[in-house]
């Protein structure tokens, strides 16, 4: 277990130490390849190290555990194998020489180490969404964060960020760290949702919000704040219609000290883009075939740098199933697409990966619709195979295997995923 | 010894302050109410340094000649202090007839003040010069010297070289009045307590006819005119190379779309009229958001979608009633003297402004010499992800630090952070805020604004200098990052 860069050349350089990496490090090295990982931060864990809250695991481990819990297995793990890492780690520039070669630049706290690996695996997480990109005006005070920055603070600093707190967006973070910050004697004045449902689990909604006699405000959102003193002094907060757009003259204000935005993540892809790999607007992560593997070959993708998963026990699913890509691809010298075929979002379909099928292996697709809808199929229409849903919500990830024997069935060059109704 | 005290730690103020800096026999002191320097209309404007060819040189010669002068003086600042700029040039874009007649005028203008290079050019042209003008173009304007730099490493790399060569620097420290004696200034009154000084030099920006009036004089007032801006991703795919704006208005000179040194899309401003108790209302509005993103889009071929703005924000243009900028040394009270009004194009005349009022105070002054020992240059802090590795090696191993990469979206390292907080320190900010370290390194300034490495740079603070999350401040005032530890509400703690 070097904590270090002890080699110029490896099959494959993990980026990113959260679950994701983790779990590809891991397979990568049963299966035999020579692998680094490469964390920014100064230990590997990623975003789970800041969750103290339960509900990790029940998928992967059969076992309810805490963030910490449920990532040291994999870190103990490694740490008892010969997998090369290094933290305070940072992939400066990654360069694509040829199909089983690409360079990284990476600046560590020892100097700057020059590696060449046959494949890539990027797990690198997602970045949370600020409050300017989802159009709060006004002043510019302390008291805004986003809800990783307050829990960040308080269940790794041990810094309580504020006392009257407004949250934004009920996802099950928002709904979680309402409930964090309650439990250590702060006050959640509301969690303000823009959509006229609450977007995180029914459960975290009776178990976050109604046990603590939180107010949950549907179809409302923040448009302003006010400031006293360099520090918020409330949210102006207003009812929106149909297409989310303001109602005039519903504008309320809530005293608060602080407000969290809690309003959805974004998948990182600096790293990609610089590679030249192709961004899906939709997903705003990579396009990627059924290995997870990008426009680029060889670099393959995992985690919520792929897509912002529900559960980590996903995120670590795509991490093993990309490192047995990389497999294939540094025994196979390379993944051999015969005759690609796009995935076309149909009806009711938000978004999906992969968005490519070489039909050369299983296909393991996560998606999202864009609207409650009930009793519907999950129709994938070209191959005539469907599935029966009683109720599909955009907040709960679609997750759908289909064999390799079915997709070859397909006749044409594309795959419609859609929602249908029964009867 | 002569004692001038500067009120305002903007871009005007220790521009006039790095100039007399220069002399043998002055003691300088910039005072500012802010914790930390520029962060008054200098924080947040356009950032170009006019070529200079849209001032007027009958209505305002003095204006127009500074804003010449100052734009041939950045050239060498940029050098000696190592502020980030650059110099693509600019377009204003015609999409009408009555636009393509009113920029006529101002060939004859750069003619006259002296701006070189300055045509009109045809829509073939305009294209082939930016690939990003909106094809409807009808014709523009050229000016090839246009540049732009970053308003704020601008003000912190002459506040350092100012330290560097003596002067002192007050934070933190409101003026609240000046002391007249026998017709002559004296001394001010700061919330610090009583300052001597021979000379008083207000340039206090937004607040300029408030220190006027406090040394006697009321023949001009200052109103706030908010200008707003949107700021995209660095990682959109618009990025024009030259600077480009919608033809010149009465009040401004037109919303204006440029690719900002650091790399970024940056649109805006608004020119909004507020009253004159309004100069603290450096607000966004929606209103302001969507003009500014409407009237971009005359101008650019493209625009990135909203969902690619990073951050919106205002300033403030302090205009003033006299409609120019208002430099004087008075004789009543002897020793007072005005760099007020400093509106656009305030950033690109500083040096000149700086020199200007320099002159008027040694030529009043009594045996002063300038100085063999006087120190031009100051140095950046390195940037190690920037550098060649084997330049970067070498600094990791002086200081590891250098190695671990904390902001992410703008590659800065914990080096870094450390050499802004020692620097704030030697320039004597009263404390440490998060924005002085934001604008030192670029680190909480890029696509994330601060929400992944922030809370990892306070508690390294917290680790390395003893300054608990609760205690560091975003802005200073008020502005605390956290509010107490964990556990101290539950606990009932009273300060808590
Ligand atoms: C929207 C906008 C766009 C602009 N675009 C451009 C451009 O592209 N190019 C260009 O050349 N110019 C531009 N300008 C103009 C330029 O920004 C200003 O002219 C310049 O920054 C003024 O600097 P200053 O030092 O005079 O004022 P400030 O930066 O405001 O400095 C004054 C200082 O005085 C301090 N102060 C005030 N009262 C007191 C007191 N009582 N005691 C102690 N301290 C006090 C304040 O805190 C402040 O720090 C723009 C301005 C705006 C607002």
């Amino acid at each position: 277990m070097p904590d270090r860069i002890t080699k110029k050349d490896y099959d494959i350089v993990v980026i990113g130490g959260g679950p994701a990496g983790l779990a590809a490090a891991l397979k990568a090295r049963e299966k035999g390849l020579e692998t680094l990982v490469v964390e920014t931060r100064d230990r590997l864990g990623g975003i789970p190290l800041q969750c103290i809250h339960p509900g990790f695991g029940i998928h992967y481990f059969k076992e309810d555990m805490t963030g910490p819990e449920f990532v040291y297995r994999f870190i103990d793990k490694l740490l008892s194998t010969d997998i090369d890492y290094t933290v305070k780690s940072y992939v400066n520039i990654a360069k694509y020489v040829s199909p089983m070669e690409k360079k990284l630049e990476i600046i560590t706290p020892y100097g700057t180490e020059i590696v060449r690996t046959k494949t890539i695996i990027y797990a690198a997480g997602a970045r949370e969404r600020t409050r300017y990109e989802i159009g709060i005006t006004g002043p510019n005070p302390a008291g805004i964060m986003t809800a990783g920055e307050a829990q960040t603070l308080m269940d790794m600093y041990g810094v309580m960020p504020g006392k009257r707190i407004l949250i934004v967006g009920s996802g099950d973070v928002g709904l979680i760290m309402a409930r964090r910050f309650v439990l250590e004697g702060a006050e959640v004045v509301g969690v303000v949702e823009i959509l006229p449902y609450p977007s995180g689990l029914i459960r975290n909604v009776q178990q976050c919000l109604k046990d603590y006699g939180i107010p949950l405000l549907l179809s409302h959102m923040v448009i302003s704040v006010k400031k006293r003193n360099g520090r918020v002094s409330s949210a102006v907060v207003v009812k929106v219609g149909e297409n989310f757009k303001p109602i005039q003259g519903t504008e309320t204000e809530i005293e608060c000290d602080t407000i969290v935005i809690a309003a959805g993540l974004k998948p990182r892809t600096k790293l990609l883009e610089s590679l030249g790999a192709q961004i899906d607007p939709r997903t705003k992560g990579p396009v990627v075939n059924e290995y997870f593997e990008t426009t680029i070959p060889g670099v393959f993708v995992a985690g919520n740098a792929l897509i912002i998963n529900d559960y980590v026990d996903y995120a670590v699913e795509q991490g093993e199933l990309a490192a047995l890509a990389a497999t294939k691809y540094v025994d196979e010298k390379g993944i051999r697409i015969k005759k690609p075929v796009k995935i076309i979002l149909g009806r009711n379909m938000r978004l999906i990966v992969p968005q490519i099928l070489t039909l050369t292996s299983d296909a393991l697709f996560y998606g999202r619709v864009a609207r409650p809808e009930d009793n519907v199929w999950l129709s994938f229409k070209e191959i005539g195979f469907k599935i029966p849903q009683l109720k599909v919500l955009p907040s709960i990830m679609i997750r759908q295997k289909i064999r390799l024997d079915k997709l070859k069935s397909i006749g044409t060059n594309a795959l419609t995923v859609e929602v249908m109704p029964r009867d | 010894m002569y004692r001038v005290v500067v009120v305002g730690a903007g871009i005007t103020g220790l521009s006039i302050a790095r100039w007399l800096t220069r002399y043998k026999g002055i003691e300088i002191i910039v005072i500012d109410k802010e914790p930390d320097v520029g962060w008054g209309v200098t924080k947040a404007n356009t950032s170009i340094i006019h070529p200079c060819h849209e001032e007027n040189p009958d209505k305002h010669p003095l204006r127009s000649k500074l804003c010449l002068e100052g734009h041939n003086l950045w050239y060498k600042w940029v050098k000696e202090l190592e502020i980030p700029a650059k110099w693509p040039g600019e377009i204003i874009v015609a999409t009408i007839d009555e636009e393509l007649k009113g920029l006529h005028k101002y060939i004859d203008y750069a003619y006259r003040i002296g701006v070189p290079g300055v045509r009109l050019i045809d829509r073939e042209e305009i294209l082939r010069l930016e690939p990003w003008v909106n094809p409807d173009a009808i014709g523009g304007l050229y000016a090839p010297t246009a540049g732009t730099i970053n308003p704020m490493m601008a003000a912190i790399a002459i506040a350092e070289n100012i330290v560097d060569n003596g002067g002192k620097l007050l934070l933190g420290t409101k003026v609240e009045d000046i002391v007249i004696r026998d017709g002559k200034v004296v001394a001010i009154e700061t919330s610090k307590g009583r300052i001597e000084a021979d000379i008083v030099v207000n340039a206090a920006g937004l607040y300029a006819d408030r220190i006027s009036r406090m040394a006697g004089i009321d023949d001009y007032s200052i109103h706030p005119r908010r200008g707003q801006y949107l700021l995209f991703s660095d990682r959109v795919d618009v990025k024009p190379s030259k600077i480009l704006h919608t033809a010149p208005t009465p009040k401004t000179k037109g919303v204006y779309a440029i690719t900002t040194v650091d790399g970024n899309l940056l649109i805006g401003p608004t020119a909004e009229d507020l009253p004159e108790e309004a100069r603290e209302e450096n607000t966004t509005t929606h209103q302001g958001l969507d003009f500014t993103y409407k009237m971009a889009s005359r101008i650019l071929r493209e625009l990135p979608p909203r969902s690619k703005i990073i951050k919106t924000f205002a300033g403030l243009r302090p205009e003033p009633s006299t409609g120019t900028f208002i430099i004087r040394f008075h004789e009543k009270p002897w020793g007072f003297v005005e760099a007020a009004g400093i509106r656009s194009p305030g950033l690109t005349a500083a040096p000149a402004i700086g020199k200007h009022v320099s002159k008027l105070i040694i030529e009043r002054l009594e045996n002063i010499e300038p100085r063999k020992d006087w120190r031009s240059k100051r140095q950046a802090i390195p940037r190690p992800a920037y550098m060649a590795p084997r330049e970067r090696d070498k600094l990791i191993r002086e200081n590891p630090d250098y190695g671990w990469i904390i902001c992410v979206c703008r590659k800065v390292s914990l080096g870094e952070i450390m050499e802004a907080v020692k620097r704030m320190k030697k320039i004597g900010v009263p404390e440490i805020t998060l924005d002085g370290i934001k604008f030192r390194t670029h680190s909480m300034y890029g696509d994330c604004q601060g929400s992944q490495c922030r809370p990892h740079i306070a508690y390294l603070l917290w680790k390395r200098l003893g300054l608990q999350p609760w205690r560091i401040t975003i802005k200073g005032d008020g502005s605390k990052y956290a509010f107490t530890e964990v556990k101290a509400l539950l606990r009932g703690d009273r300060d808590a």
